[in-house]
């Protein structure tokens, strides 16, 4: 447990360096005036938080802080606080139901958020908690795409149900579903091609493939995991909104924090849509997928230990 | 979410009707709700304060032109300066230099390198009729020289041959090698996505720029990129040298602040933009019109564009001469149906249109549903040949047929009909305007047919 909780530190705690030293430089020896409170506000639209929730969380600690002698400690842990508050109730793990054969995860995203990766790091997990995992190769327009998911699946010792390039997925998902369900697989992970929310075609195609895969489940997918680039910025928005019209979105997943991105989105997201974020990524390797914390996540975005 | 900004800007000013020139209050008001547009488009808030202390200087005592608002005085003069500092003119790729050119591609990942290589590629041999030579140095991604190899293919581009285990910088120099051996013009050098603060990979890509020695080094970017990419700009500049930024993804519909921020802190133009998934899919960059989506006024000319590509210059003629000759049947009432829903629906289409958040809301409220259009053409599908061309045969019993046949109802054909016969008879005034008249009235009757039923009219 230490572990990985470690390991998500570590990850965190270079998105978190410039922030904490912002407010490092923000808090100490300094009470907080309405100077501080703009500066400590900035530093929240700096972490991609939006103007509008960065605008109201400095307030609400303002409004707590005000006028107070308020050292850089309090004031960061005032406002890890407020937003662990805010992230707590979307902070869920990924629930795979057992008696499903197979429970049926499917992930989606715009083009380069980390799907492919994504999906063989869970591919290992899964298989590790002593599940069959099967994958589905459901990205048939990207070039290699295919050969991309298959290495992913040697590596995580996963079947791979692949078609051709430019197969249509629709059909290829079907075929995955029926011989996961003759196989007697625990979890059948699909990808799916990278897609820009706002292209009504492809959001299209994506309808139909949950239309087809329900057609042997009424069910499926159990899971449906939205990618989301940590690097990504206020766009986020739209990306939940359209892609929860177009499936039924009940994960977040959200990637590359290991990088300087903050990531803060996420807490405006939270927010709004309420979904759960259910895994971040902080690296390459198949083990970098750890849950989504969100006491330590906020704590540690604003340098403070868990 | 996002409220236009021109919106915003008109309830601020609602009050101040005649003035002369702008106050500094004035001004300082409008700046917030500019503050806020702009952050909301991503662009780095310190790039938005030098932005805003810029356009402050310029904006207070600026006289107002008489017949436009103070308002819309403002968004001028903040567009203005948008377009500015986005850089004026075009930057092309540059390939002056002793053949064979290197261009290096780097950026973080997923941000659109691999693809956007192959769209360099063919742009170079399609525009500029030069040999390129493809070379992948992404040993980290799974399948990723795969990845180029096919897209190679796909554009017909030359791709170097991939060596298991070959080191980045030997094959930087292997593909340079090959490339002045066989007589290639340029060498485009697609590297692993990496993070700006990763030590190792980092000064490893500095090792390969050294031995390449590269005319460009271009950043790819994805347009929805946040805060941070003014971070990544910096660091990856400092490190490198960049010689110019490709824009990934602008057919999104994010606001793509992140343009500006990493133009303003790299000094650096945005040579490309990437709009779509096909490989011819890669444009100039064209500063006024990322100016106007950053400001959420709607990007007119991409509209205008798009329209063009989604009908055929052809199959509008020819519609043009039907009309002249009143002959408009269900036939092009189905093509135009197709055509709107080509250009991405009514939503995708009233969304790159200015000033008309307030119609969307209505349109919402009033609750279109896309599938109208689709269940209109489903109608149209089900009816014969004879049906199609001469609707006034459609009877009671034809209509019911055609009800069961689309699978809707015979209020419903009743409805498309109705719709069908107020254009035709609009069609024919139009003819006798003449085709001028069709042209500056622009896609007549769709309106009306793209309304339901119960939008309010006019």
């Amino acid at each position: 447990m230490a572990g990985w909780l470690g390991r998500l530190k570590a990850g965190l705690a270079r998105s978190s360096a410039r922030l904490s030293d912002d407010l490092a430089a923000i808090f100490t020896g300094k009470k907080l005036d309405a100077e501080a409170l703009q500066e400590l506000e900035d530093t929240l639209i700096a972490a991609d938080l939006g103007p509008a929730t960065a605008a109201r969380l400095a307030k609400a600690v303002g409004r707590e802080r005000f006028e107070k002698d308020t050292g850089a400690d309090e004031a960061r842990e005032a406002l890890a606080g407020e937003i662990a508050k805010i992230l707590e109730p979307v902070a869920r793990k990924l629930e795979i139901d057992g008696a499903r054969k197979p429970h049926v995860i499917l992930v989606v995203g715009v083009n380069g958020t980390g799907k492919t990766t994504t999906v063989g790091k869970l591919a290992k997990q899964l298989s590790e908690e002593g599940r069959s995992v099967m994958l589905c190769a459901g990205d048939t327009f990207r070039a290699a795409a295919i050969d991309q998911l298959k290495i992913w699946g040697e590596r995580a010792g996963a079947p791979v149900v692949a078609g051709a390039p430019g197969a249509n997925p629709a059909g290829l998902v079907y075929d995955a579903l029926a011989r996961a369900r003759t196989e007697g697989a625990d979890v059948l992970l699909v990808d799916t091609a990278g897609r820009l929310h706002n292209k009504a075609n492809l959001m299209a195609e994506l309808e139909k493939i949950i239309r087809v895969m329900r057609k042997l489940d009424a069910d499926a997918p159990h899971s449906t995991l939205l990618v989301l680039d940590a690097t990504t910025g206020q766009n986020a928005h739209a990306q939940v909104e359209l892609f929860a019209k177009a499936a039924p979105v009940s994960g977040l997943v959200v990637t590359k924090l290991d990088g300087s991105a903050k990531g803060g989105v996420i807490v405006a997201l939270a927010e709004r849509f309420a979904i759960p974020v259910v895994a971040v990524g902080v690296g390459e390797a198949i083990d970098d997928l750890r849950p989504f914390a969100a006491r330590d996540f906020a704590r540690s975005l604003l340098g403070l230990d868990p | 979410m996002f409220e236009n900004l021109s919106t915003r800007l008109g309830a601020i000013f609602e009050k101040l009707t005649r003035r002369g020139a702008l106050g500094e209050a004035d001004v300082d008001d409008a700046l917030r709700e500019v503050r806020v547009a702009l952050l909301e488009a991503d662009v780095a808030l310190p790039v938005v304060k030098d932005f805003l202390d810029r356009v402050r200087v310029r904006a207070v005592g600026h006289e107002v032109v008489r017949s436009v608002t103070p308002g819309q005085m403002v968004i001028k003069i903040v567009h203005d300066n948008l377009v500015e500092m986005l850089g004026g003119a075009t930057a092309e790729i540059d390939l002056a230099a002793n053949p064979p050119v290197a261009i290096l591609m780097v950026g973080l990942q997923g941000s659109g390198k691999t693809t956007t290589s192959a769209k360099l590629a063919l742009h170079l041999k399609t525009r500029h009729k030069k040999k390129v030579l493809l070379a992948s140095l992404d040993v980290r991604r799974p399948a990723a020289q795969e990845q180029l190899a096919v897209l190679g293919r796909q554009a017909e581009i030359a791709t170097l041959s991939i060596v298991p285990g070959e080191p980045p910088v030997a094959i930087a120099r292997r593909a340079l090698q090959s490339a002045a051996l066989e007589a290639y013009d340029a060498v485009i050098l697609d590297t692993a996505g990496r993070l700006a603060i990763d030590e190792d990979l980092m000064a490893e890509l500095a090792l390969v720029r050294d031995a390449a020695r590269p005319v460009e080094t271009l950043l790819v970017a994805d347009a929805m990129s946040g805060q941070d990419a003014v971070n990544v700009a910096k660091a990856f500049h400092a490190r490198l040298g960049l010689t110019g930024i490709v824009l990934a993804r602008v057919d999104g519909d994010a606001r793509g602040g992140a343009a500006l921020s990493m133009r303003a802190v790299t000094g650096c133009p945005i040579k490309l933009v990437g709009v779509g998934e096909k490989l011819d899919a890669l444009e100039a960059f064209h500063p006024e019109r990322v100016a106007g989506r950053i400001l959420g006024m709607g990007d007119v000319v991409g509209l205008v564009e798009r329209a063009s590509e989604a009908i055929e210059q052809a199959d509008a003629e020819r519609l043009a001469r039907r009309i002249e000759k009143g002959q408009f049947d269900l036939d092009d009432m189905a093509k135009q149906l197709r055509q709107v829903r080509k250009m991405g629906g009514l939503e995708g289409l009233l969304g790159m249109m200015p000033g008309v958040q307030k119609v969307k809301k209505q349109i919402a409220a009033a609750n279109i549903d896309e599938a109208i259009l689709k269940r209109q053409e489903a109608i149209i599908a089900s009816m014969t040949k004879r049906e199609r061309r001469d609707p006034d045969v459609i009877k009671a019993s034809r209509r019911q047929r055609i009800a069961a046949g689309s699978g809707t109802s015979v209020q419903d054909v009743n409805k498309l009909l109705k719709q069908f016969f107020e254009m035709q008879k609009m069609m024919k005034r139009m003819g006798k305007l003449g085709t001028k008249g069709l042209m500056r009235a622009g896609f007549p009757g769709m309106g009306q047919m793209a309304r339901p039923h119960g939008f309010p009219q006019r």
